[in-house]
């Protein structure tokens, strides 16, 4: 990979080409690593959100507690979770939990807040009919909740993009690893394909499951397309 | 029949919602729980279907404590309608409607045609069907919010301000639908509401609570008229309650001839029939269509010209119209609203039949008072 060292500063076409397998393992690897945390996360906040809103009390220490965990450094926590997880430096793993984490913290609040913007007629009307618990919430909290949950799953699944490729300073291999050839290879003089590319991959990725988001929320809620008649 | 017996709802803070409550709401009538926000009405509404517990009291639905069975079984077995309909934004009108069935096992296709038919019954087409609630006006909603109640076939309904929210006209429109319906299903209604307009219209029993949820009145509306319990009932009841009771005695009173012209007619023909000036102008069907003023425009501007034909632009809308056999309170209120002082009177199909004066409705009155047994609707 030395040959290019600058020879071509931008030739972006060029590096990718000349990498094409390698840039698409990295591709692949980061879309996972993103993805994943973001799809545990939901899974684990949904209850602990619904538990802040069902239980009043509950909602500012779980919502401070989830903010404090954001302030904790991405790198710090890809470091500490083999001792904490007991696995090895170099899995995955450890970066799908660190990230998994900042995914509860960011949906918690959120999950929380979605059910609370349920118009409370709805709830009430639900209840009136004899839904039990576990089917109100199945059948028309959650599914009046999806406009805002859809929301914070945008920023969740973009912050994990952008987070994942702090990964690479501890040898998880995923776009992040380019910007490290990118500093390598620029050592001795500019070279930017690694480092450009590596950026513009990680946009559109973002970008692209951002959509995807939207897609899909919209697929589930084709009530809040109707224009209002009133 | 649902009965509060001795029942009481204190929170912890101290607050009072119910005070003792005793009160009947008889099987196939309305009872209408009345009274100003914070007397404790929804908080009983809400205790028949266990939305709220009551502190002490029992309350039972055709002598089967309510607590005998699970709240959501009890609940599936109540209609319930409250303000803004409450309909779930997420769900298609037909999918609404068919809440409850859906909820019980009924299998979709026999609870989606369940649906359509109690759409037509409470006034909505098939085609709304496929719509989402925020495609539908506040009054269809409504309809709406009446029809998933019914579902199930409940013989019990609990409604809380279910016209609240709409705008008069349609309110009205909904409370006669709503007394319609009623005829055709006689299901027990408690009916709550801060409006005693909308009481005396629709309750069989009107009961009127009091702040700290004090029954203080149970009646049915014209003997709540007629004879207020106390000076809290006398109050809330209003000042117009001398008018309002008009509206229990039917009129049996005399309907004078009213000369009339038809539309297209020349000016001049009215003329020759007008009384005071005033003439009331009719279509081809005998169908009352506005008054005919022929003095000159108080504004200054000419009368109609006696060439010129009668036309709708002419007429003075002004004045309501009174059903033969309907109360004194209709047939006063088209003399007193009629801009020729001449109340009209209709046939069932709105055709003319002649018209009554104030005057005339009061001699009416003055006789049927006097008469004991003058006619007092129940």
């Amino acid at each position: 990979m030395s040959s290019a060292a600058g020879s071509a500063p931008w030739d972006l076409f060029g590096y990718f080409a000349d990498h094409r397998a390698e840039v698409l393992d990295l591709l692949w690897a980061h879309t996972w690593l993103s993805v994943l945390p973001v799809v545990i996360g939901l899974l684990v906040a949904l209850p602990i959100g619904w538990l802040a809103r069902r239980y009043r009390w509950a909602y500012p220490p779980v919502v401070s507690v989830s903010g404090l965990l954001y302030t904790i450094p991405s790198l710090a926590l890809f470091v500490v979770m083999p001792t904490l997880l007991g696995t090895q430096i170099l899995d995955p793993l450890n970066v799908v939990a660190a990230l998994t984490l900042y995914t509860v913290a960011l949906l918690v609040r959120v999950v929380a807040d979605g059910l609370a913007a349920v118009p409370e007629d709805a709830v009430q009307a639900a209840t009136a009919m004899g839904f039990t618990r576990l089917q109100r919430l199945r059948t028309v909290e959650l599914p009046l909740a999806v406009p805002v949950i859809a929301a914070g799953l945008r920023v969740a699944m973009v912050a994990n993009v952008s987070l994942v490729a702090i990964a690479a300073t501890i040898g998880i291999p995923q776009l992040g690893q380019l910007f490290i050839t990118g500093f390598q290879l620029s050592v001795t003089g500019p070279y930017y394909p690694p480092i450009v590319l590596g950026i513009v991959l990680s946009v559109a990725l973002a970008l692209l499951l951002d959509r995807s988001i939207v897609l899909g929320a919209r697929l589930i809620t084709p009530w809040q397309r109707v224009s209002a008649a009133r | 029949m649902i009965r509060f017996d001795a029942v009481s709802k204190a929170y912890p803070d101290g607050t009072v919602a119910v005070d003792e409550l005793s009160l009947t709401a008889p099987s196939g009538q309305i009872t209408v729980l009345v009274g100003p926000s914070g007397c404790g009405k929804t908080t009983s509404l809400r205790m028949v279907n266990r939305m709220v517990e009551p502190t002490s009291g029992t309350i039972t639905i055709d002598d089967r404590d309510v607590t005998s069975v699970s709240a959501t079984d009890l609940r599936r077995g109540i209609g319930y309608v409250i303000q803004h309909a409450g309909l779930f934004p997420h769900r298609t009108v037909v999918d609404n409607v068919a809440t409850v069935p859906l909820l019980t096992g009924t299998g979709r296709r026999q609870a989606r045609r369940r649906a359509i038919e109690l759409m037509e019954l409470v006034g909505l087409p098939a085609s709304f069907a496929d719509r989402y609630p925020a495609q539908l006006s506040g009054g269809q909603q409504q309809r709406v919010g009446v029809a998933r109640a019914l579902a199930a076939d409940p013989p019990v309904m609990l409604m809380d301000e279910p016209f609240s929210a709409v705008d008069p006209v349609v309110r009205d429109q909904l409370q006669q639908e709503f007394l319609r319906l009623q005829g055709e299903l006689g299901k027990t209604i408690l009916f709550v509401t801060h409006d005693i307009d909308e009481a005396i219209t629709l309750g069989d029993r009107v009961a009127v609570l009091a702040v700290g949820g004090r029954l203080a009145q149970v009646a049915a509306p014209a003997d709540l008229l007629a004879t207020p319990a106390d000076p809290f009932v006398a109050e809330f009841v209003g000042r117009d309650r001398g008018y309002r009771a008009l509206g229990f005695i039917s009129a049996e009173v005399a309907v004078a001839t009213e000369p009339t012209v038809a539309l297209g007619a020349p000016v001049a023909r009215a003329h020759d029939v007008a009384v005071d000036d005033w003439v009331l102008v009719v279509d081809d069907g005998q169908l009352p269509q506005g008054w005919l003023h022929l003095r000159a425009h108080p504004d200054g501007g000419p009368g109609p010209a006696p060439g010129d034909p009668v036309t709708p632009d002419l007429l003075n809308l002004g004045g309501t119209l009174s059903a033969l056999g309907g109360t004194l309170r209709e047939a006063l209120d088209a003399a007193l609203s009629s801009p020729s002082g001449r109340g009209v009177v209709v046939d069932e199909d709105g055709r003319l039949i002649g018209s009554v004066r104030a005057g005339t409705v009061l001699e009416h009155l003055h006789a049927a008072t006097a008469d004991p047994s003058a006619q007092v609707r129940p």
